[in-house]
């Protein structure tokens, strides 16, 4: 707290002020209290706990991450298996929510301004359409969502055995959904490396292109440059390699299909879900942030000759987008957070296995705890990385 | 006046939680609120589920009453907390229920690491698998591969990847933490297979849409003593639950039941009227009323009568008493005399 300059100089004792009237001194005095009250509260609660964790012989402590977490997770981005360690079994959900989250927030930006946009949308029936799909999202639970989605999953896909076959190689069952994907060779590793070369030469051509422009007003088309290299490099790295073709087609051997690539319905469910929810929050975000540019800055762009899409891009989502990021942020966040209902319907995120976890070691406030750090740390992190954008987007006065 | 009422807000809230660490001793506790909260299951058909009426059934239930018979005479003097596999030991740790009846199966880590004790055991089971008759699988060596339900915060599921992993065998879990949600996967067909406790795989087969349809394997893949358990502090009250489970138990094994257990008061046979009172002395040990196990025979039944109430052969889970019976049958219920 501030210091507050006191307007008469006091030089002498006689007129000193006593410290309970002066408002610097007081409000010091205030915070001490308030901190000594905090701290000792503090202090009451863990050793109360504590004490009555001793008292009870209820385990503390993380001892338990080492030992053998001996149970299945249905799914994983790592290998694992029953026979590891409670601490890779944490590392797993923590990586499952990850990998909801994030393709989640993606999926749901993308929606969630198509949505906004086609509100907006001079011709009725798509406005109407997206209208009605805000309203019905937004206002039913989340919860109810992901029940209702997993429900039409399960009850409405054939058993293994009488798996839909639309095309050769992709299957369509209770189990999920089951693609054959290329079988592992070098040459992807290969392909990707090459792919990521393209994309970070062409964040440099489009530099360059910018500079060039603003000196000499020639436009450089190095988006289209880059997105055709992007196609066609990749593609000559795997003809280099010999063209290999191998696929990994699923085949169905006892209960289920063994091979390719599998996406299980709780996965797909939450996913669903928790885009199709929050990006109806997302779509009248857009939608407001679109609102909020006068009408004559539009104007203006169309006067000087921009095409529709650079009026977009170079006149309305600049300023649109300090609108939009703010609350944006926080509806990823909430995303994130609702990832948590993973529980209800089987998907194996963090909560879930945290909670096998308490349930087997019994230690219940680190589990919690851990938990709290989890989702914590991933919240922080995407404020972090959208309070960095939402700088670099604000409006730089000059 | 802000900081004034945060301060008070905060004050009140630590002054909660400090009265709610220090409860006193459970019996006491309980003698005072008048009625016991039980922790039961909720979900599972015979053990500890509402019936249409809304009235709370169950084997599991029935030894909450048994309690409720013991201390206070009256085995209506019980109030059913449901919980899911995972708040049951938290529920119990922190005092919101007074004893957990959800058959919960004892082991050594829960008994050390959970501050719990368990007492006598109330229904032996085993972990067993139910699966469609229409796959056609005959034996659980058979199920590699299979995708499995199961239930989080069990033994089960601990059990399950001990199984397939002993016998090399691949599997997928679906993980759901509702019972009914669970059954309602599993009936869907989002899995091969079903695996809990032998006696709730009955359970749930007495309410799926087509019963004859799913058959239970022959293989048990684990022993669960399920047993009620009660917080580490208060020995008496865990003695008091303890013998009330045995007081069922004993009075089978005496051939005493609900009907004629007033006939049995005038029994010549002193073992007899030393468990029912009638010559004092156990009342008093326990720091009961002499009547307690008369109480629990009278209101609630003998284990026999209990089990073929909740889960016998005559009603829909149609279970046979099996590891269940008297020590006498052929079975593990056997009680420490009562003197």
């Amino acid at each position: 707290m501030e210091q507050k300059q006191n307007p008469i100089p006091i030089n002498t004792a006689e007129t000193a002020v006593p410290f309970w009237r002066d408002a610097g001194k007081r409000a010091l005095l205030f915070q001490i209290v308030a901190l000594f009250v905090v701290g000792g509260i503090s202090y009451y609660l863990f050793s109360n706990t504590q004490a009555n964790l001793a008292r009870q012989s209820i385990a503390t402590g993380f001892g338990f991450w080492e030992k053998e977490a001996s149970f299945e997770i249905g799914e994983s981005l790592i290998r694992y298996s029953a026979a590891d360690s409670y601490a890779r079994a944490l590392l797993v959900g923590a990586l499952n929510t990850l990998k909801v989250a994030f393709i989640g927030i993606i999926l749901t930006t993308i929606l969630g301004s198509f949505v906004g946009v086609a509100r907006l949308s001079s011709n009725w029936l798509v406005s109407k359409v997206a209208g009605s799909f805000i309203e019905v999202m937004q206002n039913i639970p989340v919860l109810l969502q992901l029940f209702f989605w997993y429900a039409i999953f399960y009850e409405s896909f054939p058993s293994p055995r009488q798996a839909l076959n639309p095309i050769k190689g992709v299957f369509f069952c209770n189990r999920g959904f089951i693609f054959a994907i290329p079988e592992s060779h070098s040459a992807h590793v290969a392909m990707g490396g090459m792919f990521l070369v393209v994309l970070i030469g062409g964040w440099f051509l489009n530099r360059w292109g910018y500079k060039r422009q603003e000196l000499t007003g020639k436009a450089f088309p190095a988006g289209r440059i880059t997105t055709a290299l992007a196609l066609f490099l990749p593609l000559l790295v795997w003809a280099f390699y010999g063209a290999p073709t191998a696929m990994n087609v699923p085949e169905l051997r006892g209960f289920n299909f063994q091979g390719g690539l599998t996406i299980s319905p709780e996965f797909s469910a939450l996913l669903l879900g928790l885009v199709l929810y929050t990006s109806a929050f997302v779509a009248e975000i857009v939608r407001a942030g679109i609102q909020s540019i006068n009408r004559g800055q539009i104007e203006a762009a169309k006067a000087i000759a921009l095409r529709p899409g650079q009026v977009l891009r170079l006149v309305i989502m600049p300023q649109a987008l300090r609108v939009i990021i703010p609350p944006l942020t926080s509806q990823m966040l909430n995303l994130t957070k609702n990832s948590s209902l993973a529980v209800a319907i089987g998907y194996a995120d963090f909560v879930a296995v945290a909670n096998t976890t308490i349930n087997q070691t019994g230690q219940a406030i680190e589990g919690v705890a851990m938990i709290m750090v989890v989702y914590l740390f991933f919240s922080l992190s995407t404020s972090v990385f959208m309070n960095w954008y939402n700088k670099r987007m604000a409006l730089v006065e000059r | 006046m802000k900081i004034t009422k945060t301060l008070v807000l905060v004050l009140s809230l630590c002054l909660m939680l400090v009265s709610f660490a220090h409860a006193g001793k459970d019996l006491d506790a309980v003698k005072s609120k008048g009625f016991i909260q039980a922790g039961v299951n909720g979900s599972v058909f015979g053990f500890g589920m509402p019936d249409e009426k809304g009235n709370w059934a169950g084997l599991d239930v029935d030894t909450a009453r048994a309690i409720a018979a013991a201390i206070f005479g009256d085995a209506s003097k019980v109030k059913f907390t449901p919980l899911s596999a995972q708040q049951r030991f938290t529920a119990l740790q922190s005092g919101e229920i007074d004893v957990l009846t959800r058959n919960a199966t004892q082991t050594l880590s829960r008994e050390t690491q959970l501050g719990l004790n368990f007492v006598s055991v109330n229904y032996y089971d085993g972990q067993g698998f139910m699966i469609s008759k229409k796959l056609g699988v005959k034996s659980a060596t058979e199920l590699d591969g299979a995708t499995v339900c199961v239930l989080p915060g069990t033994t089960t599921e601990q059990n399950a990847a001990d199984y397939f992993r002993t016998n090399k065998m691949s599997w997928k879990p679906v993980v759901i933490e509702s019972t009914a949600e669970l059954a309602k996967t599993f009936f869907a067909g989002r899995c091969d297979v079903l695996t809990s406790d032998a006696s709730q795989l009955a359970g749930t087969r007495a309410i799926a849409a087509n019963p004859k349809g799913y058959a239970i394997l022959p293989e048990i893949i684990s022993k669960e003593p399920l047993a009620p358990a009660v917080r580490h502090g208060d020995d008496q009250f865990r003695d008091i639950v303890d013998f009330s489970v045995l007081a069922m138990i004993n009075a089978e094994e005496l051939g005493i039941t609900s009907k004629n257990v007033d006939m049995m008061l005038k029994s010549k046979n002193p073992v007899i009227q030393r468990f029912l009172g009638t010559s004092p002395g156990n009342g008093k040990s326990l720091g009961l009323d002499e009547k307690w196990a008369y109480n629990i025979i009278k209101q609630v039944g003998n284990y026999g009568e209990v089990f073929e109430r909740n889960v016998g052969v005559n009603t829909t889970l149609g279970i046979e008493r099996g590891l269940n019976a008297l020590w006498t049958n052929g079975g593990l219920m056997y009680s420490p005399p009562f003197k």
